[in-house]
């Protein structure tokens, strides 16, 4: 059983680097979409045992992640007519050897952490990678849609992190959780939204300076 | 017997390896709804180069000579050291997985040196392009069988496959999955199969391994071809050994569940190269990286349990 548990973890690193290094903003949605489902199912595994209210709980969770989500994602990249790459301030090459530095040192952090032993091996490198991964597409793509999607993806591995501590005490606070990511997409959603109809762009490179005065050189839009 | 036994393995693969090349095109002409080329097409071809004679331009040096004649020699002395069959090779020793990488790193420099040598632009051009894919496919390579030595804890080869149980597949899933879809896409691109290179394609600007050996002829044609199916016996042995490790005991009972992996491994290569195109020149290092992102997460496995 754990064996499937830990493939399902390599799913989700490899995930983590697929994120990291595609070029396109659908996909990337639809990656992200299914790391929440893989993530949904991993106390599944992990357990062991399936009991009705973890069951619940799992179906709950990727109904979120695996639609809500998505789908929420999809109608703010329509209204906002985002075009359809991502616009990555560094290269892809250097992006997925961030990635895979950034496992090395979670599993050297995983192994000095003081947490409850866990049957299923890698779950915090796992979740501290995920967390990552969700900080290097906010930081180095330049649309505040993907820094959304930068978001989801750290909030799957802060789920996943909750798997590794417990794993099925945490259900109220995780659902709470999921209900502010889930009001924070959709708020972001709308933020989204007016942002593309004030300026005609998302790229948030662009926004760095509050001033309606703009320097003959910038003048790009 | 026990003496001989290596002996009589070696030989096989020297006879066995050109067949793999014939299921490929079988199964790829089946795709296509066509008859294809014989199977045993390959040892045609070279018998027929042969007794061909070898014709040389007088711009070439020796190096042009040495190219074929040392690659297909480095490539038979790793076949030596390699597994056949979960029993060690008659040239295993400790360690010997860094001496292998090294002979195929010398194989491929003496065919990039001859390339060079005759002086052509396009052989330059695929010389060029060899040694580019190298960059990713060797560290590659040589990461996925440390991480394989890391799950075994053993340093030779042969070792490592002995000690390859269907128990370590439970305790060590993800590395060892991880590190056989490394080096099946290592294979892929060290023969110049197709999401890399097109062994069928005959334009020189996107040739990579064939532009090399255009200016060859006759007997050194053979040996390049030769080679080059024994190399890819070499990696379709590793990949047999890895995913095949249970041992029966019994020499001709895992010699025939070896060959048949090896001609599952050759039909799915067929497969591979019927279902997909090949990848745009920029796209084949993002493949390769691929391999390469495998092979380190499954060291890193290895080493964190």
């Amino acid at each position: 059983m754990n064996t499937f548990a830990e493939l399902t973890i390599v799913f989700i690193i490899l995930l983590n680097l697929a994120l990291a290094v595609s070029g396109s903003l659908s996909v990337c949605i639809r990656l992200a979409a299914v790391q929440g489902v893989a993530a949904g199912l991993l106390p599944l595994l992990a357990a062991g045992g399936v009991r009705g209210r973890a069951m619940a709980f799992a179906g709950f969770i990727i109904l979120l992640k695996g639609v809500v989500f998505p789908w929420l994602m999809f109608r703010a990249r329509e209204k906002t007519g985002a075009r359809r790459d991502v616009d990555p301030l560094i290269g892809y090459p250097a992006s997925i050897m961030l990635c895979l530095g950034a496992f090395a040192a979670s599993s050297w952090l995983g192994s000095r952490l003081p947490l409850p032993h866990s049957s299923v091996a890698y779950i915090v490198p796992a979740s501290l990678a995920t967390i990552f991964t969700g900080f290097l597409l906010i930081t180095t793509r330049a649309k505040a849609i993907t820094q959304v999607l930068g978001y989801l993806v750290i909030e799957n591995g802060i789920y996943i992190f909750g798997l590794a501590l417990f794993v099925e005490q945490p259900l109220m606070v995780e659902l709470a959780i999921l209900l502010d990511v889930f009001v924070a997409v959709f708020v972001m959603g709308i933020a989204i939204f007016h942002i593309s109809r004030e300026f005609d762009h998302i790229d948030t490179d662009q926004m760095a300076e509050l001033t309606d005065w703009h320097r003959p050189e910038d003048a790009k839009w | 017997m026990e003496t001989i036994k290596p002996l009589i393995q070696y030989l096989a693969v020297l006879c066995l390896s050109p067949l793999l090349l014939g299921i490929i095109n079988r199964v790829k002409a089946w795709f296509a709804g066509r008859r294809g080329s014989p199977l045993l097409q390959l040892y045609f071809d070279l018998y027929k180069l042969s007794y061909k004679t070898s014709v040389y331009s007088r711009t070439t040096t020796w190096l042009f000579r040495a190219g074929p004649i040392i690659g297909l020699g480095a490539i038979l002395c790793a076949l030596a050291a390699l597994p056949f069959a979960g029993r060690p090779g008659f040239l295993a020793f400790d360690g010997d997985f860094i001496f292998l990488i090294y002979l195929l790193g010398l194989a491929r420099f003496f065919t990039v040196l001859a390339a060079l040598d005759t002086g052509s632009s396009f052989e330059g051009m695929g010389a060029s392009r060899e040694i580019q894919f190298a960059v990713f496919a060797e560290p590659a390579f040589f990461l996925s069988l440390a991480a394989l030595s890391k799950a075994t804890g053993r340093l030779s080869l042969s070792g490592m496959f002995l000690a390859l149980e269907p128990a370590s597949w439970q305790a060590a899933a993800p590395a060892l999955l991880l590190l056989t879809a490394a080096l099946f896409i290592i294979l892929l691109a060290e023969n110049s199969r197709v999401p890399v290179d097109d062994p069928n394609t005959h334009l020189e600007l996107t040739m990579v391994h064939e532009v090399m050996v255009l200016d060859h002829g006759g007997p050194d044609l053979g040996f390049i071809l030769y080679g080059a199916a024994l190399k890819l016996w070499f990696f379709g042995a590793l990949i047999a050994s890895a995913v095949l490790p249970r041992h029966s005991g019994s020499w001709l009972y895992d010699g025939l569940a070896f060959l048949a992996m090896m001609a599952v491994i050759a039909a799915g290569i067929g497969v591979v190269e019927s279902v997909m195109a090949r990848l745009r020149m920029i796209k084949v290092q993002y493949l390769l990286m691929a391999a390469l992102v495998f092979s380190v997460l499954a060291l890193l496995f290895q080493t964190g349990r």
